[in-house]
């Protein structure tokens, strides 16, 4: 079957259920104390790094701007940049397909991999195809796929999915790493000696590396004007992915494309410094065609996957279009004081943090990831350290109303609309309204609650598990004002 | 992070004669006290206080909650209170925050709008930047802290001029505590609706506090210190959150300094 005959089933993406799941995986890691040292510590770390990297708040704001008008005026231009980077692609040499689905962009893949008789496939860190679960669908076709980059090596190793998005692995502390090491790689020397363990795991790379036929690597930017791919990345992995085996295929989403080339200076200052606090990255990979026939090296055909996958739902929103500006820095998660506590897993989405909170819905459905945009106390956090600016904490209060508000069977509407939406919640909100908008009612309610005061429970639900609760004064203020008004005159 | 924030494209008009006083609801209900002392304080440095009795909530419940067209009427309601020209001076950042930066977008297609958000101004802000305030400090040395809420901080810059007001404080030592910006949990409904990470937020939130040695903490909003003392009083701990416009008016006042008492604090 050639890559045009597939018809895709619309099988769910295996992270729906884990979306369902958000309450329990909560409550499971919430109790997990290493976990949380873990990630605090890390988090904490990356702030720093961050911090120290951006010594001039008003460079950081200038760049910020610049930043989210390049991507801005990208995705005004979406469908002619994709069209103009699909010409320049071909005109280059490297192949371009359009994956609607996860089960498109996976079935491309296969069929390109199958083509040329692939076997050894070695993937550099891609976020694309871990929200395809591409690794599991090759598998299934009886192809070994190896992780390059060490965190997603050590995450593969431990048969889990990232916990961040820069830092796979960042959940794991090095001691975990090393039983992991101790457990699956022969000829282990135990020890928790981080150079040490790095050097392991880059040998064992090595050797893949040097059979592999396959490389898979994810983009950070596609340049429309040249077509280029570019990979930013510090371990050398993407550069040894991209370069070394025959065939090499990069994935990424459709908002990835940018328009210039001078756009790329900017952006990739941004994206290392909010990510990692990195001035550069050790490496940044510009790809624009495959080996020519007089160059010693490269790989022979180069393919760019383009994935949808509820891209085009946010797209059409003019609000929630500013989702797609993404630049995929983890900046938000490090910050996020709901991500330092419950980690990367517990969102149960590829993308975690407060941009999975507004990604994922795109991708599942309200209806799956129902309890994302209210686990957030819109502390704003995250949308002041956004480098391109997304503002985070009003797309979680939009979509806040996208999943209570009633659903009419528009095409426009989002999937999963109103699936949060509860009859008694919307009742309550409704009579609040109505006492809150008339003054007389409201001052008699306000005067039942303070003069039955002493009736107030003292075991509010959630509230009171680990705090007292709160009783009402004697007298309101609005009763204390009118009396002293009268006292006056 | 960049200190920017609305107060810097912000005109400030000059010292008014009159101000309408925004109480919010949590304090018309469970500290009223902090909207008295809010009164005293402003009529004590020349301001006259007008308080509309037809004010009942922001909006901010609903608007957070998804229900955007039950907060929009009575975030109409409220504006209908406000009708002279004078500055609107609310004690807390994040109802300051919803009223002067969220109900342009909520309210798009209403009239006068953006002029009812220009008149809205944080209790401390006010201070600052309207009144220009000079405090003369008359109490014993001390040691505090200032929280801040997330949105009075973010949206409305309110630990900049709160800082400066307890600097002005010549006896008072602001101590920083502990990842002082990071958010104590509450979030309005997200409090109960994912209580346990609210619970985990606010207890990192109250051990750095207690951690900072200090014998009480301030904030402008009662949001935050609802949910802080609540876990502190749950605790057992003895210390407390108290309102900046109360702590300003017992550290300046030599009556109030003798007869308070902190009623609010329960």
């Amino acid at each position: 079957m050639s890559v045009n005959q597939y018809v895709p089933d619309n099988k769910e993406s295996k992270y729906a259920d884990s979306a369902r799941a958000f309450r329990q995986n909560v409550a499971k890691d919430l109790a997990d104390e290493q976990l949380r040292s873990n990630f605090h510590g890390a988090m904490n770390y990356l702030m720093d790094k961050r911090k120290a990297s951006f010594p001039s708040s008003d460079e950081l704001e200038t760049l910020r701007q610049q930043c989210k008008l390049i991507k801005q005026r990208a995705l005004v231009k979406l469908p002619l940049l994709l069209e103009q980077l699909e010409n320049k692609l071909h005109e280059n040499g490297i192949q371009v397909h359009w994956a609607e689905t996860i089960n498109d962009a996976n079935e491309i893949i296969a069929q390109i991999i199958e083509s040329k008789n692939g076997k050894n496939i070695v993937k550099g860190k891609s976020m694309v195809s871990e929200e395809t679960a591409l690794n599991d669908y090759l598998q299934a076709r009886n192809m070994e796929i190896l992780e390059s980059d060490m965190g997603e090596y050590i995450v593969q190793l431990a048969k889990e999915h990232p916990s961040h998005i820069i830092m796979p692995a960042i959940h794991q502390n090095k001691k975990q790493v090393a039983d992991l090491f101790a457990e699956h790689v022969k000829g282990f020397e135990y020890t928790t000696d981080v150079d040490t363990l790095i050097g392991e795991g880059r040998r064992i790379l090595r050797d893949k590396f040097s059979r592999a036929d396959v490389g898979i690597t994810g983009v950070n930017f596609a340049v429309a004007e040249t077509g280029t791919i570019c990979l930013v990345e510090n371990e050398g992995n993407g550069q040894m992915s991209s370069a070394v085996p025959d065939l090499h295929i990069a994935i990424t989403g459709i908002e990835k494309v940018v328009e210039f080339l001078e756009d790329i200076p900017p952006l990739l200052s941004l994206l290392t410094r909010s990510a990692t606090g990195q001035a550069i990255t050790t490496y940044f990979n510009m790809i624009t065609k495959p080996r020519k026939s007089d160059e010693k090296d490269g790989p022979e055909e180069v393919h760019l996957v383009l994935l949808d996958n509820g891209r085009s739902q946010a797209f059409a929103d003019e609000e929630l279009r500013q989702t797609l500006q993404c630049i995929r820095c983890g900046a938000c998660m490090n910050h996020c004081p709901v991500y330092t506590r419950i980690g990367g897993h517990a969102y149960g989405t590829v993308y975690p943090g407060p941009i999975g909170k507004i990604i994922s819905p795109h991708q599942l459905g309200i209806e799956a990831t129902k309890d994302l945009p209210t686990a957030s106390s819109l502390c704003g956090a995250c949308g002041e350290v956004c480098p391109v600016k997304i503002p985070i904490p009003q797309i979680l209060q939009r979509l806040r109303v996208e999943s209570v508000k009633k659903p009419t069977g528009s095409p426009k509407e989002l999937k999963g609309t109103g699936a949060n939406r509860k009859t008694t919640e919307a009742l309550t909100w409704q009579v609040w309204s109505f006492i809150h908008r008339h003054p007389n009612i409201y001052a008699v309610s306000m005067w039942f609650a303070t003069r039955l005061r002493a009736l107030v429970p003292n075991k509010l639900g959630a509230w009171t598990r680990v705090r007292s609760a709160p009783k009402p004064a004697a007298k309101t203020l609005h009763e204390r004002i009118k009396l002293r008004t009268e006292e006056a005159s | 992070m960049s200190e920017l924030n609305s107060q810097h494209l912000r005109k400030y008009p000059a010292k008014p004669k009159q101000v309408y006083l925004y109480g919010t609801c949590l304090a018309d209900v469970l500290f009223p006290d902090s909207g008295i002392d809010a009164i005293e304080f402003l009529e004590l440095h020349g301001v006259e206080v007008i308080y509309p009795q037809g004010q009942t909530c922001c909006g901010q419940p609903a608007y957070n909650s998804g229900y955007n067209e039950e907060a929009k009427s009575v975030a109409l309601q409220q504006i209908a209170q406000f009708p002279l020209d004078i500055p609107i001076v609310i004690i807390s950042g994040s109802c300051g925050g919803m009223m002067r930066h969220h109900y342009p977008s909520l309210l798009k297609d209403e009239p006068g709008v953006d002029a009812f958000c220009e008149r809205i101004f944080e209790f401390t802000e006010f201070l600052v930047h309207v009144l220009k305030i000079k405090l003369t400090d008359k109490g014993e040395p001390e040691k505090i802290a200032l929280h801040t809420s997330c949105a009075a901080r973010r949206e409305m810059g309110v630990h900049i001029t709160g800082t400066q007001l307890i600097k002005q404080l010549d006896n008072v030592e602001l101590v920083v505590h502990q990842q002082e910006k990071e958010c104590c949990g509450f979030g309005g409904t997200f409090a109960v609706k994912h209580g346990d990470i609210s619970a985990a937020m606010v207890a990192d939130k109250s051990a750095s506090l207690v951690a900072a040695d200090v014998v009480k903490y301030v904030s402008a909003d009662w949001g935050c210190m609802m949910n802080i003392n609540g876990a502190l009083e749950y605790q057992n701990q003895s210390l407390r959150g108290q309102h900046i416009a109360t702590y300003l008016l017992n550290r300046t006042n030599d009556k109030a300094v003798s007869n308070k008492d902190n009623a609010d604090e329960r």
